[in-house]
């Protein structure tokens, strides 16, 4: 009984809100690895663009709760995703147009591209906060939870209950469909070919007839599609706060360097060790001594490795040493 | 009356101060396969690359059958029928070798996302048709047991014939071919020449080679262009290089001889 308490308690506390927040990460590192390979350059503005998609598609949650639509059970966020996927988009093809272009057609060292997305990512945080604010924004609505931890005792009569939230479950689904079809697309379509063939050698796919405007369009699609579902995703978990996403800019990053950066599946498996380690080490595990270790043995303190506070620590701890034993990632990437 | 397919005028290019180009002007005609030697540094590859699009130019201009294509980009130039190989062989290191063939051909129906999702039919047929076509490039070049394999694991000589293939894929009209000799061993060498001389007499192929295996030059070459230090010294059969006294000056240095063999 014991046991399955102290299972039931990981479960509850690190697997599930491990396995929710890694996919968000995962989703973000994708998008961080997609703009480095075939744009080739770090996207510092990652974070403020997810939280405008966000913002566009709260905008419209709140235009569709006031008109009565909503998708009964599930939150009304997921039907406002795709037009603040097309409005993401837009924004993202006229940055760059106006400023990326010109640097992509200058053959601009990456750095200095790299120093353009910072300025980027400041004009998108101000505009951010000039449309809907600073604060916190929470814009769940439908079912809270899927299984509460009261029922789950009711259920099986542990001491320890396992709560499911709807937006645990929403956020793996959506992203098992959505990397499915983004795999499916790069390796199986000739479009999907084509843009690896130009991350991979750019010159010998500009010689083989791949028309560079075409790649860089469907590459901004793309970004725009995974900036808005990963940013929504998150924002319903927890709450929206242009601050935090910004914040949530380190753990993508080192989601995406660990995996590899310029390889998609390395970003995807990377997003899931960052947030798996962020989890693992702030948790508190004097609970579950408690219930494997026999009563004299039971811990005084917290028996907690790093106060939560420091969990972008973690993050920053896993990029240094990444980049200082294995500067390629656990799958080859390009090396930074 | 022969035409001139690719035309330079007075190009130049250089790198800070350095001319690697200098008003070099030149002619390639029609149908045959011209040869481009001069020592290293005499800045054949710099040429190509502004041929092709690669670099762009500080002066001067590129006709391409009469037409200006200076400093077109060359995803362009590539469906003009101008191509090219690379001095170091360039591959898409994570797709196979069948995988890289059949990415050349541009304008598949398959490249539109539309296409690919409501006519999975028409794409499927026209995937086939260019896989077969692939099958057979790679069979002509002795690389059928390793089509499945990806072509960063191939050896130096295997992706110069990877990159010969690649321009068999389409019916191009002027291939540059930039030391695709160099690192391929001899009895594939013959049959990379026999390949040169079958396309460039069979499908009309205009190639114009640079090359340093002056045998190679000499089987396949007529005429042959030498260059030293960025423009054009010397223009005629390769039996009247091997003898011009500035020739053998620039390649080998004052007071040798060319081996006549």
């Amino acid at each position: 009984m014991d046991f399955l308490n102290a299972l039931i308690l990981l479960l509850n506390y690190i697997f599930v809100p491990a396995l929710a927040y890694g996919s968000q990460l995962a989703i973000g590192a994708i998008f961080v690895t997609l703009i480095y390979g075939i744009l080739r350059f770090a996207n510092f503005a990652t974070g403020d663009m997810m939280s405008f998609g966000t913002m566009i598609a709260i905008l419209f949650t709140w235009h569709f709760q006031s008109i009565g639509l909503t998708l009964g059970f599930l939150p009304t966020a997921l039907l406002a995703i795709p037009f603040a996927i097309l409005i993401m988009g837009s924004y993202m093809l006229i940055i760059d147009k106006f400023v990326f272009k010109y640097y992509r057609l200058n053959k601009s060292p990456p750095v200095q591209l790299a120093m353009v997305s910072i300025g980027v990512m400041f004009v998108t945080q101000a505009v951010v906060r000039i449309i809907i604010g600073p604060s916190d924004r929470r814009f769940f609505d439908g079912e809270k939870f899927l299984i509460k931890a009261s029922e789950f005792k009711d259920i099986t009569g542990l001491n320890e209950g396992l709560a499911i939230k709807s937006t645990q479950v929403i956020t793996i689904v959506v992203t098992i469909i959505l990397v499915s079809i983004l795999f499916w697309f790069l390796n199986k379509t000739k479009t999907g070919k084509s843009m690896r063939a130009y991350s991979d050698n750019e010159d010998l796919a500009l010689l083989s007839g791949i028309d560079p405007k075409k790649i860089v369009i469907i590459t901004w699609m793309i970004a725009a599609i995974l900036a808005t579902i990963g940013g929504v995703l998150y924002g319903l978990d927890k709450s929206f706060k242009p601050f935090t996403y910004f914040n949530n800019m380190l753990p993508i990053f080192a989601a995406a360097i660990v995996g590899g950066i310029g390889n998609p599946f390395g970003a995807f498996l990377g997003g899931y060790v960052i947030a798996f380690s962020e989890i693992l080490l702030t948790y508190a595990y004097k609970k579950f001594f408690m219930y494997v270790l026999p009563e004299s043995m039971e811990p005084d303190g917290l028996i907690q490795l790093l106060s939560t506070d420091y969990k972008f620590a973690v993050s920053f701890s896993i990029l240094v040493i990444v980049l200082l034993y294995r500067p390629s990632g656990i799958f080859k990437g390009k090396i930074l | 009356m022969q035409d001139n397919i690719l035309e330079i005028k007075n190009l130049s290019k250089y790198f800070g101060g350095l001319a690697a180009v200098s008003n070099c002007s030149l002619k390639v005609k029609q149908g045959t396969i011209t040869g481009i030697i001069g020592p290293n540094g005499s800045g054949k590859t710099t040429l190509f690359n502004l041929i092709s699009g690669n670099l762009k130019s500080s002066t001067g201009n590129v006709l391409f059958n009469n037409k200006d294509i200076t400093d077109v980009p060359s995803y362009e130039l590539f469906s003009k029928g101008l191509l090219r190989t690379f001095q170091i062989a360039h591959e898409f290191t994570n797709l196979s070798v069948l995988e890289n063939l059949m990415m050349v051909p541009g304008n598949q129906s398959g490249e539109k996302l539309m296409n690919a999702l409501l006519k999975p039919g028409l794409v499927a047929k026209e995937e086939s048709q260019i896989k077969e076509k692939a099958m057979e490039v790679v069979d002509f070049l002795n690389l059928s047991h390793l089509k499945n394999e990806l072509a960063g694991n191939l050896s130096g000589g295997q992706k110069k014939l990877l990159e010969l293939g690649r321009t068999m894929m389409v019916d191009a009209k002027l291939v540059l071919l930039d030391e695709v000799g160099a690192g391929v061993n001899r009895t594939l060498l013959k049959d990379l020449g026999t390949a040169i001389e079958k396309l460039n007499k069979e499908k009309g192929y205009t190639f114009c080679m640079i090359e340093h295996d002056m045998d190679f030059i000499g089987r396949l070459c007529d005429p042959v262009i030498v260059m030293a230090e960025g423009s054009v010294l010397f223009e005629g059969s390769v039996e009247d290089a091997k003898k011009d006294e500035r020739v053998i000056e620039s390649y080998l240095g004052r007071g040798s001889k060319l081996k006549d063999d």
